[in-house]
């Protein structure tokens, strides 16, 4: 497979094949130190705030021996004067080898690949598609569980606004999976999403507390109410705090359940969970870089 | 012999079997308010095909395919006949288009189309009733959300 000059978008632009064919370049990435992108320049241009992905990105390109440009804060930038996306992309196209971008705005990682003619790797549009996160919780449930397929998942949480249940949720569609969505009704899956899966035949429930599904799980994945998604905050201070796992959650699961959570979480995992090996949130962090160098090194097109 | 409701026209286009309802959509999005030739424009008519229909017949005009894309999306069963000197030159059935560019708003104000100059583009999903994706930022808009450019 070769993915050079590739953008990477969203996870709907991925097939299986070529999302197992990631994750493997991701797992030779694990004890690799090989100086891949000597020379290579990364831009990273986050219009919104990050801390993981952008350093993940930032660690990962250089662990490859590339370099790294960019900002972290959009009022820096030409964007504060009324430049458009397109204009701010021609120009950086100018100056790097591969654009790692993170916007509020949804569809700005398209809108970015058509203006490039370098690679644009999304780091997150606003709440739509976050793929190289979904990528990295591919690759912590494969190397967790063994494998990715016929899996039992139970999304909680922020269902509704989650970009990382939305990606996810397509993302192992593809590998058969049962999905279990908890939360309560205003945050749960957007019909979209569902409709989706029943296309797919997809088999799914909607249920609004963990209890009643906790023990058919191999996957528990926990998201945050993200504060800064709720057009109405008075909705945040109604909803934010209502799932919070501790180690009661274990007494009905199964002994292998993985905990995953995209991090940062607030209260929703207590830290008593933290040394179970159930929990697998900051391992699932740590995997991040290697999909990231996979990534870097497949669309510069130094490995085939 | 049959009655016509609106006469026959020499040269130009007849879009027939519009949903009642939309004709004065029709009417809208081609801009006939402002045409200058003859235009006739009929609604509520009966027809074997549909409950009520309309026909709209442009004088001295042939459409351009963007237009035919979007008359598709409003009337997507409608018939296009093409006449030249009182006859059918060509007629053809509208089809809703696989990707629909540049000729209807994206729904969701957080998309980069209501941010930036960005012409919208969409992949439809389901063509009955109309589902379509945002290429830009993948949300699906149904029927009762299209508003046209």
């Amino acid at each position: 497979m070769n993915f050079e000059g590739k953008d990477v978008i969203s996870i709907r632009d991925y097939s299986k094949d070529e999302l197992l064919y990631i994750l493997k370049i991701a797992k030779k990435m694990e004890n690799s130190r090989k100086k891949l992108l000597d020379g290579k320049i990364m831009a990273s241009l986050f219009f919104e705030p990050s801390t993981r992905t952008r350093f993940s990105f930032i660690s990962a390109m250089e662990q490859l021996g590339g370099q790294v440009m960019g900002f972290a804060k959009a009022n820096i930038t030409s964007a504060s004067k009324g430049e458009t996306l397109w204009d701010t992309i021609k120009m950086v196209e100018q100056y790097s080898d591969v654009i790692v971008i993170r916007n509020p705005i949804e569809g700005a990682a398209r809108l970015a690949a058509e203006a490039s003619s370098i690679p644009v790797i999304n780091a997150g549009d606003g709440s739509n598609q976050h793929p190289t996160q979904t990528m990295l919780d591919l690759y912590t449930i494969q190397k967790t569980k063994g494998t990715l397929d016929n899996l039992h998942i139970g999304f909680c949480g922020d269902l509704k606004y989650g970009r990382t249940v939305h990606s996810l949720t397509i993302a192992m569609s593809m590998f058969n999976a049962k999905m279990y969505f908890i939360a309560p009704e205003d945050l749960q899956m957007p019909e979209e999403y569902l409709e989706e899966l029943r296309h797919k035949k997809i088999l799914f429930q909607k249920t609004s507390t963990i209890n009643e599904v906790i023990s058919k799980l191999d996957v528990l994945y926990m998201t945050r109410i993200q504060k800064e998604r709720f057009p109405d905050p008075m909705e945040y201070q109604r909803l934010k705090g209502v799932y919070q796992i501790g180690l009661e959650i274990l007494k009905n699961a199964k002994k292998e359940l993985k905990i995953m959570h995209p991090l940062p979480r607030v209260d929703e995992i207590k830290p008593e969970l933290d040394n179970t090996p159930n929990a697998v949130y900051f391992q699932q962090a740590g995997y991040g870089i290697h999909v990231r160098k996979a990534l870097l090194a497949l669309v510069l097109g130094k490995i085939r | 012999m049959k009655e016509l409701k609106i006469s026959a026209i020499r040269e130009g286009t007849v879009i027939d079997h519009i949903p009642a309802k939309n004709t004065f959509k029709v009417a809208e999005i081609l801009d006939l308010a402002l045409y200058e030739n003859v235009t006739s424009v009929a609604t509520n008519l009966g027809s074997k095909k549909m409950s009520k229909k309309g026909i709209v017949k442009i004088g001295g005009r042939e459409l351009t395919e963007q237009e035919v894309d979007k008359v598709a999306l409003i009337a997507p069963e409608a018939t296009v006949s093409i006449i030249k000197n009182y006859e059918v030159k060509k007629k053809f059935s509208l089809k809703i288009p696989d990707k629909i560019i540049g000729i209807m708003k994206c729904s969701n104000p957080k998309c980069i189309t209501n941010v930036d100059k960005v012409a919208t583009r969409f992949s439809v999903v389901k063509s009955k009733p109309l589902e379509a994706r945002c290429d830009y930022c993948e949300r699906v808009m149904k029927e009762d959300e299209l508003v046209l450019l």
